[in-house]
């Protein structure tokens, strides 16, 4: 319902506009890098000496540990885009006239999005083949592959919530409009209901892929070798010296924050673009 | 049967609608001929919207019988999107899609769903546009446009598609005072090119001046109705008095 007014208290609440990183100053990024830093002193101090100096043994180990994350990064992806996929379907069941479709829609999203992910997991690890037969070829399965799978189950769910909220969101004004001016459900669906849509889903959308980049580490307690795995691997090919804990995990801390944060920042300021206009 | 041009264009007979326990409609009845400017008064709450809403389908009655060009409305079997194509209806709230601009909103209906020629289509768009005397506009987005203006845009939108009668519901009652005048100008321009008119309004000078009949209704049924000089001269109903008086 939108309100005709002129008066002040009436009229939505006008943020300043601004760029999506204004509260970015350069004291941050001090915060950051010393964060990035006192992790390596602090080990460092504890090092007994005669051995290498733990920053040197990140720093050795460092390139390793990028690849790892950007497999990371990978399954993120591939998770995010087979998630996203499937769960536009989901949700576009769930505000289908077909009863059954609607109710299996809802059902499956319920059921996913109400499980944790670390489960979901674990199910798609065991209970998938390692290999699939196709008329004689072995096609293998491997470990990877079923992690984004198992990563996409808790996407599609949440997707196809988005989906359906950002639908329900819009004005009843809008289907009654189409309605009346003859467009089949179809056609008012991708031609003025969808398009509208976009733009309300993408910061809940941007949100879930932050949480489910976050996730990807998961992966490591079912053998995936992502960075996890590595630092794991890496601290006991140097002999599980305590001192290395810290900065090791502190430079993964740091690659995801450096990853993330940006796409944080960037959802506030769109929610903040589109508040005004809405 | 054909329909012919001396039947009612649009013709109801007992129409009774419900929405769960509350009875919206309760027995209405009206004729409305080719070229015909009807208006529909009546308090808030007696049903003029529902009515309207239900010639166009988009409330589904009960009882009773919705004839558009000799078509029954009330069957199960009507193809929704046909009669749409005949009535248009215009809104309160405009309802303008708000992600195109005012020249798309008024296209896209005859390319989409008429699957007309996308160039013609353009021309006669850009003369709606000037019709209803937003030259300049076409390119702006509805929500760069004033309540006014967005309401002329939708009553463009919804000639565009060349219906044989268009429902305007309230257009006005959502506007800022000032631009009230503009849009009923664009409607009396309508009604003197012929276009058979259905409106439900509040504006009683402009009904009185359009209309070639007024129909009263309150709790869901047509109390009184008659052409402008008899009705709001010699309400009879003591029901359309009382709201004449508060009214006028």
């Amino acid at each position: 319902m939108k309100y005709e007014t002129d008066l002040p208290v009436m009229l939505p609440l006008k943020r300043h506009q601004s760029a999506p990183f204004p509260g970015l100053k350069s004291k941050h990024i001090l915060a950051v890098a010393l964060i990035a830093i006192i992790g390596p002193c602090v080990a460092f101090a504890q090092a007994p000496s005669g051995q290498e100096s733990p920053l040197t043994v990140l720093l050795n180990w460092a390139p390793l540990l990028l690849k790892g994350f950007i497999f990371n990064l990978i399954i993120s992806i591939s998770a995010m885009a087979f998630g996203t996929a499937i769960g536009a379907i989901l949700g576009l069941g769930q505000i289908s006239l077909i009863a059954a479709t609607r109710h299996s829609s809802w059902f499956v999203t319920q059921f996913f999005r109400n499980a944790p992910w670390l489960v979901l997991l674990f199910f798609a690890m065991f209970l998938l083949p390692f290999e699939i037969n196709v008329l004689g070829f072995k096609i293998p399965f491997p470990d990877w592959l079923k992690a984004i799978l198992g990563l996409s189950l808790p996407v599609m769910a949440n997707v196809s919530e988005i989906v359906r909220g950002a639908v329900r969101s819009l004005p009843s004004g809008q289907w009654e409009a189409a309605e009346s001016l003859a467009y089949t459900r179809m056609q008012t669906l991708w031609l003025i209901i969808l398009p509208q849509c976009v733009k309300r889903m993408l910061p809940p959308w941007m949100n879930l892929y932050s949480i489910l980049t976050m996730a990807t580490v998961l992966a490591s307690i079912v053998g995936v070798s992502e960075v996890m795995t590595l630092t794991g691997q890496a601290l006991a090919s140097e002999g599980g010296r305590p001192e290395l804990l810290a900065p090791f995990y502190g430079f993964v801390l740091l690659l995801f924050f450096i990853y993330c944060y940006p796409i944080a920042r960037f959802t506030v300021w769109l929610e903040k673009k589109y508040a005004v206009i809405n | 049967m054909s329909w012919t041009t001396a039947d009612p264009m649009v013709s109801l007979k007992d129409v009774h609608k419900s929405f769960g326990e509350l009875k919206v409609l309760n027995g209405v009845s009206l004729d409305v001929m080719k070229g015909d400017v009807i208006c529909i008064i009546g308090p808030s709450g007696s049903g003029k919207s529902t009515l309207i809403r239900c010639i166009n389908a988009l409330n589904d009655i009960q009882q009773g019988s919705i004839l558009v060009e000799g078509q029954e409305v009330n069957d199960p079997k009507v193809d929704k999107l046909e009669l749409r194509k005949k009535v248009g209806m215009v809104f309160q709230q405009y309802n303008l899609f708000p992600h195109k601009t005012a020249l798309q909103n008024v296209m896209m209906a005859p390319v989409r769903v008429l699957k007309q020629d996308k160039v013609k289509v353009e021309e006669v768009a850009r003369a709606l546009i000037k019709k209803v005397r937003l030259e300049g506009k076409e390119n702006a987005y509805p929500g760069e446009l004033s309540g006014g203006q967005q309401q002329r845009v939708a009553i463009a939108r919804s000639l565009a598609m060349q219906p044989d009668v268009i429902l305007f519901d309230e257009v006005t009652a959502a506007l800022d005072p000032e631009t009230v005048g503009e849009v009923l100008q664009t409607i009396k321009d309508l009604a003197e090119d012929g276009m058979t008119c259905i409106l439900v309004t509040h504006e009683m000078a402009f009904a009185r001046e359009v209309a070639d009949h007024i129909y009263f209704t309150d709790r869901g049924v047509i109390v009184e109705h008659g052409p402008p000089e008899t009705f709001f001269q010699n309400a009879q109903d003591p029901r359309t008095k009382e709201f004449l008086s508060q009214i006028l």
